[in-house]
């Protein structure tokens, strides 16, 4: 039973991180129609970004993880607001070359991140008490991964008011839905590109913080191996759907979590991928319409 | 005229080709040792193979108009079924060359024939699951078949001793030079077919091709098994070019780097996929190299830190050409001819 619980809230954790690409990558293939690869060198740079503030800052582990947390976000969403700006948006009517150009920058970005930083992983400034445990029904669980769970909820709650009770969210809605439409009423939508972008950017950021503090290191790798996960997540959440990714990035989490552990290591990934094709095939648009809500 | 140029500067380029390992020039810069040295040779083998490779990835990406994030699946299944058979299992070279056939017809048809019932996105990201799915097998290391991270040492007892040892680094040459000829002209066999019409057809506007009574499914589905084939039999010549299966064969990112060499050839052209993967390779490998100058290193950090790291070089190139060079380094000889226009452009190229 002990072994179960741990497991469940592992699994939330890593689901909660999954949630984080997911959701900003859900929302720019909704609104753009962009399939985002760069968002991997998103999470890359905002842990490194963080790691880096807070190395310059000194201090201890919970000022640094706060602070440069904090700056390693801005910086993600401002990456990501430069990227729509100087090379997504030039190529509004090619969809296939922005998939490419979003390809070459993962490639130049991981590349760069590795050339600065070196190939090693850095230890993540983790404040003590997120690394101790606390006893939930026999299970030592440590408090980091309701760090993570709860920095997720709060973001899904955030998202949806944003979505359903700001002006924003309402053109964001509606161009999902509709794109020429939206611009047709005379709504200038571009401004909603760059804004879905950097939210993109900042959640990807965000993610990359976490995912610092719950595997304790930040290497060049993680962007990569964390997305490919987040595209699942958002294939079998449906495009432009938040409460969709939230739902799959869960059953992905837990499905992960559990067969690595009661069959053998590795067959979770397995099992995640198989999901995915059973979905696809039953259903070719994911589960939930598409629907930004 | 231009018929004789079609067929002639092919035949030319080939013979240049072929006459490499006999040629003890001198190229400074571009390669290390004289072009007959084993090390240049064994370069310019692996730039030949992989534009054989990126050609078959063009065939479903360019004539077909298939984005498939799972290519590097199948060289990678010929990579890793080749030195398993001969490494673990110690069979002869016959039975693992029936056998490598047979995975090289039956993988992709059966990937294929499940990932094809969905299309776009969709199929793009089938295919990337079934590849990281590969991978992560690769990775798991079943009954120490694969060797997870450190990979496989081929076991050279049953491969024909004109394969073998660094003074025969010229025969591989030769092979990975049949290999990309070879799928050159199967490539081109299959492209002027009447399903090679079909593919662009697909590619262009499927309900069109629907409505006029064909079924795209099917020629999906030809194409997909064609391009999954040649790449098995690229992966077997990967494994005799560097002696072993390492896991990077099978990730994303090689997938991704395909998509590079095409595009940045040019994709839906023979020679422009092919010189892309050509180039790829050899900046991929040279710009390594390079980095290490004392050229570079003595640059000040702004400018070697990025220097140094050719994916970084290559993807900058990669965004670059996509914006400026749309149609690849193909389209560049009608683009410089275009600097001299005959006609005055119409008011929506102009536009563009």
């Amino acid at each position: 039973m002990s072994t179960f619980v741990l497991l469940t809230i592992t699994g939330l954790g890593l689901g909660a991180m999954y949630f984080l690409v997911a959701s900003g990558l859900s929302l720019i293939y909704g609104l753009l129609g962009v399939l985002n690869f760069a968002h991997g060198a998103f999470i890359t740079v905002g842990a490194y970004l963080a790691w880096w503030f807070g190395e310059q800052l000194g201090g201890g582990p919970g000022t640094r993880l706060l602070v440069g947390g904090v700056l390693g976000i801005a910086a993600g969403a401002l990456v990501a607001a430069l990227v729509e700006l100087g090379l997504i948006r030039p190529l509004y009517r090619r969809p296939v070359e922005q998939v490419l150009v979003t390809v070459g920058l993962a490639l130049a970005l991981g590349a760069l991140v590795q050339g600065i930083w070196g190939a090693d992983a850095k230890p993540f400034p983790v404040p003590s008490w997120m690394i101790d445990t606390t006893t939930i029904l026999g299970a030592n669980v440590p408090n980091d991964r309701f760090v993570e769970i709860g920095v997720a909820v709060a973001v899904l709650l955030g998202l949806t008011a944003f979505l359903r009770y700001t002006r924003f969210g309402l053109v964001i809605r509606a161009g999902v839905e509709n794109r020429g439409m939206v611009s047709a009423l005379g709504i200038d939508v571009r401004l909603a590109f760059t804004l879905v972008f950097a939210l993109g950017g900042a959640l990807a950021a965000l993610a990359g913080v976490l995912s610092g503090v719950y595997f304790g290191v930040v290497d060049p790798t993680r962007g990569t191996s964390l997305l490919i996960f987040a595209f699942i997540v958002v294939v079998i959440g449906g495009f432009g759907s938040i409460g969709g990714s939230a739902v799959a990035a869960v059953a992905v989490g837990l499905i992960q979590q559990y067969a690595n552990y009661y069959a053998s290591s590795g067959t979770g990934d397995l099992a995640v991928v198989l999901l995915l094709a059973l979905v696809l095939l039953v259903r070719p648009t994911g589960l939930a319409p598409k629907v930004a809500h | 005229m231009r018929r004789a140029a079609s067929i002639g500067i092919p035949v030319v380029v080939l013979v240049v080709l072929a006459l490499v390992p006999k040629l003890s020039l001198d190229v400074p810069v571009v390669f290390n040792g004289p072009l007959s040295s084993p090390g240049t040779l064994q370069l310019l083998a692996l730039c030949l193979l992989f534009s054989g490779i990126a050609l078959t990835y063009d065939v479903l990406f360019g004539f077909t108009g298939l984005l498939s994030f799972g290519h590097a699946l199948f060289v990678a299944a010929g990579v890793y079924m080749t030195a398993i058979a001969l490494t673990r299992w110690e069979w002869g070279l016959w039975p693992t060359i029936g056998f490598v056939l047979a995975i090289a017809l039956c993988l992709p048809l059966v990937l294929g024939a499940v990932s094809l019932r969905v299309s776009g996105i969709a199929f793009a990201m089938v295919t990337l699951a079934f590849a990281q799915a590969g991978q992560v097998l690769v990775q798991k290391n079943p009954y120490g078949w694969t060797g997870g991270e450190e990979g496989i040492g081929l076991n050279y007892d049953h491969v024909p001793d004109a394969f073998v040892g660094v003074l025969n680094t010229k025969n591989l040459y030769w092979l990975a030079l049949g290999y990309a000829v070879l799928v050159f002209v199967i490539v081109r066999l299959a492209v002027n077919s009447s399903a090679g019409h079909v593919w662009r057809a697909v590619r262009e506007n499927e309900p069109r091709v629907e409505v006029l009574g064909l079924h795209p499914y099917w020629f999906k589905l030809i194409s997909f098994v064609l391009a999954g084939f040649l790449a098995v039999l690229g992966g077997v010549v990967w494994l005799l070019l560097i002696g072993g299966a390492t896991p990077e064969v099978t990730t994303a990112n090689f997938t991704l780097a395909l998509l590079v060499m095409v595009v940045l050839g040019g994709a839906g052209t023979r020679f422009g996929a092919m010189l892309g993967g050509f180039l790829y390779t050899l900046l991929d490998q040279r710009l390594g190299s390079l980095s290490g100058s004392s050229e570079v290193q003595g640059l000040p950090d702004v400018l070697r830190v990025p220097l140094s790291e050719p994916l970084f070089i290559l993807g900058a190139l990669f965004i670059l050409l996509v914006f400026f060079v749309p149609g690849g380094l193909a389209s560049l000889p009608a683009r410089l001819r275009g600097l001299r226009p005959r006609r005055e452009p119409l008011p929506e190229e102009a536009a563009a």
